[in-house]
C-alpha cells in the first residue's frame, strides 16, 4: 500500500442558482480503495461523482488526482485534451444506462477496442484478441464480439461497459448505480463480477448507489449523503451495522429482509 | 432585345465580397491543411447534391485566363460535368477543354485524373460530407472538439468494424486520410485508389462541401496517408484486366454493361487518359477499330 | 509476556433516532486485556453485551470514547480512533474475527471463501487454495462442497467454511463469536484442538462460547461483561 491518496478532494461544493446540488465534500480515495456513495435520489451523489469525474466544473473545491508518473495534478487545471485523455486510459466512467457509455451501432469487439484504438494500438489482430480476453473475463461468449450491443441483454450490456473501460488498466473507476436498470439475478451476477475485477486488479472504484447491499458487497468505506451533505462517512460495515445518524438508521432499516 | 438590355452576371457569377469571404477561407484551408474551414455557403443555380460547393470554390479563384476542365465519375461528357462547365462559360467566358495537361483549374466529382498533376494547377474536389467521423460520432460538437484535440481512435473504430465483417478494409471511397500527420479528413467519396494521388501533389487541392458549408485544402507537396492497420495495410484496387479500349493496366476502370444478356466491358474512368491513349496507338481487347471497319 | 490487545475506558450506547431518539447505554468503562497465547472468555448472561463488545475490537461497532490497543506492524494503535484504511489493514494483517454467521458471497467456492484472507495477504493462489483444502477436511466438511457456494450450505457447513476462513491466517488477535454454535460433538472437538494450537502458537484470542464444555477447556480467563453493563448498575 502506498503512502499517498490516488485522489484528494476538498471542500467540492455544487451549486445550481441557489439550489444546492452537493457541499464541502472532502475526501481522500487511496489506492486500492472502494468508495460507496448512498442516499436517495436527489441527495447530490451524482451530482458529486460529475464533480469528482469532471463531467461537471465544481462550484468550488478542489480535486487532485495522482498521474501514473506519481504527480499529484488539480483535474480543474488540467487542459481538456489532458483530461479527456485521463478519463479513457486511466479512468473508467460505467453509466447506469449501458448504452450511454456504449457504441450501440458497433460490435462488440469495437467497442472493446475504441479505447486500445484511441492510444495508439494499430494492431487489428492484437486489439481482436485482447477485446476477445476481456469479453471472456466478463463472461461474454467470444463468439459474440462481432454482434452489436443492441443485440445484447441488459446485462450483458452492463457487462460489456465494464469491459470497455477496463481494458486500458485505468486504476480509477466511477460508476453510476452499475446494476440500476437490472433484474435481481442479473444484478448479483454483476456485482459479484465487479467484486472478483476490483479485487483482481487493485482498482480503486467510486460507486454511486442507492442500494445498501451494492455498498455492502463492493466498498470498503461509504459516504451517506442526504440534501447535498455527507452526513455520515466511515467503514462500510461499521456505517451498516451501527448507523449513527437518524437519516443513515432509517436508510438502513428500510431494507427488505428477505 | 439587345444583349445591352439583359441582367449581366458578375464575373464567375458570385458578387466580389462573397468572392473575397470565400478565398479567406481558402487561404486559412491551405494554411492548415485538412482543417475543415466554415464558411457562408451561397445559394447556387443548381440543387445541392449537384456541386454547390464545388462551384464556389472554382468560382472564387477563377481569372480570366485560366483553362477550365471539369469531370464527373472522371468524364468529361456526363451531365454533370457537362452543365458546370456550360455554367461557367456562360458566367466567366473561360476557356475550356478536356486535356488535364491543359487545365489550369480541374473541377472534379470523386475522381483525380490519372495523368500526374503539376505545379500550377488546382484540383477543387465536389464534397457531400466534409465529416470523416459523422457516421460513428453524430455529434457536430463532438466531432469538433476530437479534431482539435487529435482524438482519432473512432476513426480506427470504422476499419474495425469493416474488417471483423468483412475480413479485410471494405471501405473502398471516401477512405479518411491523415493529412501532414495532423487532421483526419475525408477525401470525398473518390475510390480509394486514387489516395494515393493526393500524397506530395505538386498541384493544389481544394475542397468545397456546400451544403455543409466546409472547406479544406490539401497544399502542394503535402503528406498525406491512408489509415490503416499494421496487420492490415492500406491497398489500392487492382483489376485484373486492362482497358478494354486502350489497353491501360493500373488505372480505374467502369464496367460498362453492353447488352441484357450479361455482356459487359471494363473501360478507363478518366475518359480523356483513355482517348489519349487511343489517338496514341493504344488498342484494347474491345477498341473500336476504323480502319477494319472502313 | 506481549499484550497484544488491550481494552481500556471503553464506553457505548445507541441512539435510536427511529425511537424519538432513544439513547441506550450498552457499556460503560470496559477494561481488559489479552496476552498473547491467553484465551479470553466474554462472560455473562445473554443480551448483556457481548457480542456488542467483539463487533467493538473489531471496529465493526463505533465506541463513545475510550481506547481499543492494538500491537499492530510492530506498533501499538488505538483502534477506537483509526480510520477506516487503517482498520482494514489491521484486520488484513493482525485482527481476525470468526463470527456467528457466514456473510455468504453469490457465486464464490468454499474453498476460494476460505483461501481469500490468504490471498488478500499476497500468499500465492494454489499455495492459499492448498492451505483451505486442508482446513476443510480437517473440519470434516465433505469434499464435494468445496467447489460449491456456501450459500446453500446447512448452519453447520457454513459455519465450518467460516471457522476455515478465520483460523487459516496467522492473525495475532482472534475473535471468535460462538465459532461451536451449530457444530457437532466430533467438530467441536477439532475446534478446541485448533484453539489450542492457536494459544501455542502465541495468538491472543477474545471469545464468546456458550457451550459450557468447550468453554472450560479452550477457558485461561473469564471477563464478566456484566460488570461493564449499566444495567447491572441500574438492577
Amino acid at each position: 500500500m502506498t503512502d499517498t491518496p490516488l485522489l484528494k478532494v476538498r471542500d467540492i461544493s455544487k451549486f445550481y442558482g441557489a439550489r444546492i446540488g452537493c457541499q464541502n465534500v472532502s475526501f481522500d480515495l487511496w489506492p486500492g480503495e472502494v468508495l460507496a456513495i448512498v442516499g436517495e435520489s436527489g441527495s447530490g451523489k451524482t451530482t458529486l461523482l460529475n464533480c469528482l469525474a469532471t463531467r461537471l466544473m465544481p462550484s468550488s473545491g478542489s480535486v487532485e488526482y495522482r498521474m501514473r508518473d506519481g504527480g499529484m495534478r488539480d483535474l480543474s487545471r488540467m487542459s481538456e485534451a489532458e483530461r479527456r485523455f485521463l478519463m479513457r486510459t486511466d479512468w473508467g466512467f460505467v453509466h447506469q444506462n449501458p448504452a450511454d457509455g456504449l457504441r450501440m451501432a458497433v460490435s462488440a469487439g469495437a467497442n472493446v477496442g475504441e479505447r486500445l484504438m484511441a492510444v495508439g494500438e494499430r494492431h487489428y489482430g492484437n486489439i481482436r484478441e485482447t477485446a476477445g480476453n476481456w469479453l471472456g473475463r466478463v463472461e461474454i461468449s467470444v463468439d459474440r464480439i462481432d454482434d452489436q450491443p443492441r443485440a445484447f441483454s441488459g446485462g450483458m450490456r452492463q457487462r460489456l461497459q465494464i469491459a470497455r473501460n477496463l481494458v486500458t488498466s485505468p486504476r480509477l473507476v466511477f460508476m453510476d448505480e452499475p446494476t440500476g436498470g437490472l433484474d435481481v439475478s442479473v444484478q448479483a451476477r454483476l456485482l459479484d463480477l465487479l467484486r472478483g475485477l476490483v479485487q483482481d486488479l487493485g482498482l480503486s472504484a467510486i460507486i454511486v448507489t442507492h442500494d445498501l447491499a451494492v455498498a455492502r458487497l463492493l466498498s470498503h468505506r461509504m459516504m451517506v449523503m442526504k440534501d447535498g451533505i455527507v452526513i455520515e462517512q466511515g467503514l462500510t460495515d461499521r456505517v451498516l451495522d451501527d448507523p449513527r445518524e437518524a437519516y443513515t438508521q432509517l436508510l438502513v432499516s428500510s431494507i427488505l429482509q428477505v | 432585345m439587345s444583349t445591352a438590355d439583359l441582367a449581366t452576371y458578375n464575373f464567375a457569377y458570385l458578387d466580389e465580397q462573397t468572392k473575397r469571404m470565400i478565398r479567406r477561407a481558402i487561404l486559412k484551408a491551405i494554411a492548415i491543411p485538412g482543417y475543415q474551414v466554415p464558411f457562408a455557403s451561397r445559394e447556387m443555380p443548381m440543387p445541392y447534391g449537384w456541386g454547390t460547393g464545388g462551384v464556389q470554390v472554382t468560382a472564387a479563384i477563377l481569372g480570366p485566363k485560366d483553362v477550365l476542365k471539369v469531370i464527373d465519375q472522371g468524364a468529361d461528357d456526363t451531365t454533370n460535368a457537362v452543365s458546370i462547365r456550360a455554367f461557367f462559360q456562360k458566367v466567366a467566358d473561360v476557356a475550356v477543354t478536356t486535356k488535364t495537361r491543359e487545365a489550369t483549374i480541374i473541377q472534379t466529382r470523386h475522381r483525380i485524373p490519372e495523368e500526374k498533376l503539376t505545379a500550377g494547377q488546382t484540383l477543387v474536389y465536389q464534397v457531400p460530407i466534409p465529416e470523416p467521423l459523422r457516421f460513428l460520432e453524430p455529434r457536430e460538437t463532438e466531432t469538433r472538439k476530437m479534431h482539435a484535440l487529435e482524438e482519432y481512435g473512432l476513426m480506427h473504430v470504422k476499419l474495425y468494424e469493416d474488417i471483423a465483417r468483412n475480413g479485410h478494409i471494405a471501405t473502398t471511397y471516401a477512405y479518411p486520410v491523415k493529412v501532414e500527420g495532423r487532421y483526419v479528413m475525408d477525401p470525398s467519396p473518390t475510390p480509394k485508389f486514387d489516395n494515393p494521388k493526393m500524397h506530395m501533389s505538386e498541384a493544389l487541392q481544394l475542397f468545397g462541401a456546400g451544403r455543409e458549408k466546409r472547406i479544406y485544402a490539401v497544399p502542394p507537396f503535402t503528406e498525406v496517408v491512408s489509415l490503416d492497420f499494421e496487420d492490415h495495410p492500406f491497398e489500392i484496387q487492382t483489376f485484373d484486366r486492362p482497358c478494354a479500349l486502350c489497353g491501360a493496366e493500373n488505372v480505374y476502370l467502369d464496367e460498362v454493361v453492353l447488352d441484357d444478356k450479361g455482356g459487359r466491358m471494363f473501360v478507363c474512368s478518366d475518359t480523356d487518359h483513355c482517348e489519349e491513349r487511343c489517338a496514341g496507338g493504344h488498342r484494347g481487347s474491345l477498341a473500336y477499330d476504323k480502319e477494319a471497319a472502313e | 509476556m506481549p499484550t497484544p490487545l488491550v481494552v481500556s475506558e471503553v464506553a457505548k450506547s445507541f441512539t435510536m433516532h427511529l425511537r424519538d431518539g432513544i439513547r441506550l447505554p450498552v457499556m460503560s468503562n470496559v477494561a481488559f486485556s489479552v496476552k498473547a497465547g491467553e484465551c479470553v472468555v466474554l462472560g455473562g448472561p445473554s443480551g448483556i453485551g457481548k457480542s456488542s463488545l467483539l463487533k467493538m475490537v473489531y471496529g465493526n461497532y463505533a465506541v463513545d470514547s475510550g481506547q481499543i490497543l492494538i500491537e499492530h506492524g510492530g506498533r501499538l494503535l488505538d483502534l477506537a480512533a483509526a480510520d477506516p484504511r487503517t482498520i482494514l489493514s489491521v484486520r488484513r494483517a493482525t485482527l481476525g474475527y470468526v463470527s456467528q454467521f457466514l456473510r455468504t458471497v453469490p457465486r464464490v467456492a468454499a474453498v476460494d471463501v476460505v483461501a481469500e484472507p490468504l490471498a488478500a495477504r499476497g500468499v500465492e493462489a494454489a499455495e492459499a487454495k492448498a492451505t483451505a483444502e486442508a482446513m476443510l477436511a480437517r473440519l470434516n466438511l465433505p469434499r464435494d462442497l468445496w467447489q460449491l457456494p456456501p450459500a446453500t450450505f446447512s448452519g453447520g457447513e457454513q459455519q465450518r467454511v467460516n471457522i476455515a476462513r478465520g483460523f487459516i491466517t496467522d492473525h495475532r488477535i482472534l475473535l471468535l463469536d460462538e465459532p461451536t454454535a451449530s457444530l457437532d460433538a466430533k467438530n467441536r472437538a477439532v475446534v478446541v484442538e485448533m484453539i489450542a494450537e492457536k494459544k501455542a502458537a502465541g495468538v491472543a484470542l477474545l471469545g464468546i462460547f456458550h457451550d459450557e464444555d468447550v468453554r472450560e477447556k479452550v477457558a485461561d480467563r473469564i471477563v464478566d461483561v456484566s460488570a461493564f453493563s449499566p444495567r447491572k448498575a441500574v438492577a
